[in-house]
């Protein structure tokens, strides 16, 4: 049995991490509130502007457009939205594991770019290739900074330097629920099933763009690109700070667990040592007399 | 249109609900030239270029500077997904003034490396902002 120093020393280091850890969860609490208000405040954009694209290619649907057909080249460039920090359980490796895991793709067709130090060490350390990495982004999300990352890679895209733009992020569903996603920017994709429902919901609707179609569509896909990365990294904030939340709630669980324990043991160790000393004092008194 | 309490406008940014209320009608910019949108409108979709937002209150008037975006028109409602827009409170007139000039600038100026294009935008957008402060 571990000595009652021993125990001692443990116990009030166990308390020291849980203090820590329950700060980090108030903290991660907070920042939580605070990014799911901004995430829901700005979701109605986003919901908007979906629907609008979709609506859009519904009806344009066999349009030829560079932005509707994949690019020549295999070169696929994929953006990343990870922490900057960790101690947030399972959230950077879920999404990192997106695109290290994906069945078809091959580590030498990706372009990664990394928002967030985390998924930036992941892909560096196994060798891929990641073209840029701009940490300051996911502290706190700017539609500008969104706007400067989808103008760099259409550029690319119609350069022909990439074939296509996925986006990887942790979807914010509640505060216990973030699905990692997997989501391609371009070629656009319409969800045929949401297109059909909401086709059949406003059928009468028939949309008129006053410039052109393709015009329209070259102004307009860019600020769908945009929005969706920006919109993926409020939620992956939200995310993030959710999914620390959980991790510091657990591990001051945990903590109170062991510390129980400990206690219990101590107290055991303590009551051991007093019965051993009585019986040493009879002992003696009993050799002497 | 005879509804007496026009329709609805909304619009939103990325960041917030801008605007949502009832309104007569709602006048702006965009890629085609100055429109009037008013209740009853073909559904139709626009982009929008930078200018001056006249929204028609039955109780007056508001004005704001819409600079980048699209609108969505349809026959009970308008929805203008903007990406800036600013009500005249919201303006620094100093930083506007001091934007037209560096923008003309570079109009004038014609130096080979110059994005015209962008350098167009950027005149429209500090123009509209000292209009809707006046």
């Amino acid at each position: 049995m571990a000595s009652m120093r021993d125990i001692k020393r443990r116990k009030s280091s166990i308390q020291g991490t849980q203090q820590i850890t329950k700060a980090m969860k108030l903290v991660s609490t907070v920042k939580l509130q605070r990014a799911r208000a901004s995430a829901e405040r700005s979701k109605g954009y986003f919901t908007c502007m979906y629907d609008t694209v979709n609506n859009i290619l519904q009806r344009v649907g066999h349009i030829d457009h560079p932005y509707l057909t994949p690019g020549e080249s295999r070169r696929k460039a994929v953006i990343v939205i990870t922490s900057n920090r960790g101690l947030a359980g399972g959230y950077n490796s879920n999404v990192t594991k997106l695109v290290t895991r994906h069945p078809q793709w091959k580590k030498e067709d990706l372009d990664i770019y990394c928002l967030g130090n985390k998924g930036r060490e992941t892909f560096v350390r196994n060798g891929y290739a990641v073209k840029e990495c701009d940490n300051d982004i996911v502290e706190s999300p700017v539609y500008a900074d969104a706007a400067a990352l989808s103008a760099k890679l259409l550029e690319s895209f119609a350069a022909g330097e990439i074939g296509e733009i996925y986006l990887a992020y942790t979807g914010f569903k509640n505060t216990v629920s973030h699905v990692p996603t997997l989501l391609r920017l371009l070629p656009v994709e319409v969800d045929a099933a949401a297109a059909q429902s909401e086709g059949s919901g406003e059928a009468t609707a028939i949309m008129n763009f006053e410039a052109e179609d393709t015009e329209a569509l070259d102004l307009l896909i860019p600020k769908y690109v945009t929005s969706l990365i920006y919109g993926a990294l409020r939620e992956s904030v939200a995310s993030e700070n959710g999914a620390r939340m959980q991790a510091m709630d657990n591990a001051t669980s945990n903590a109170e667990e062991i510390i129980s324990d400990l206690t219990l043991k101590y107290n055991r160790a303590r009551q051991g040592s007093i019965t051993q000393e009585l019986t040493e004092i009879i002992a003696g008194a009993e050799a002497l007399g | 249109m005879a509804e007496k309490s026009g329709f609805p406008v909304r619009i939103i940014t990325p960041d917030r609900v801008f605007y949502e209320n009832q309104a007569d009608m709602v006048e702006f910019n965009t890629t085609e030239g100055e429109i009037g949108v008013l209740p009853g409108h073909i559904p139709m979709t626009v982009i929008v270029r930078p200018g001056i937002l006249y929204i028609h209150e039955t109780e007056g008037e508001k004005k704001a500077a819409l600079h980048a975006g699209f609108a969505e028109i349809l026959p009970e409602g308008v929805t203008i997904l903007a990406e800036t827009i600013e009500w005249p409170g919201e303006i620094d007139e100093n930083r506007a003034k001091s934007a037209m000039e560096r923008a003309e600038r570079r109009i004038q100026g014609k130096a080979a490396n110059t994005d015209l294009a962008r350098a167009e935008t950027a005149l429209q957008r500090a123009v509209a902002r000292i209009q809707v402060l006046k």
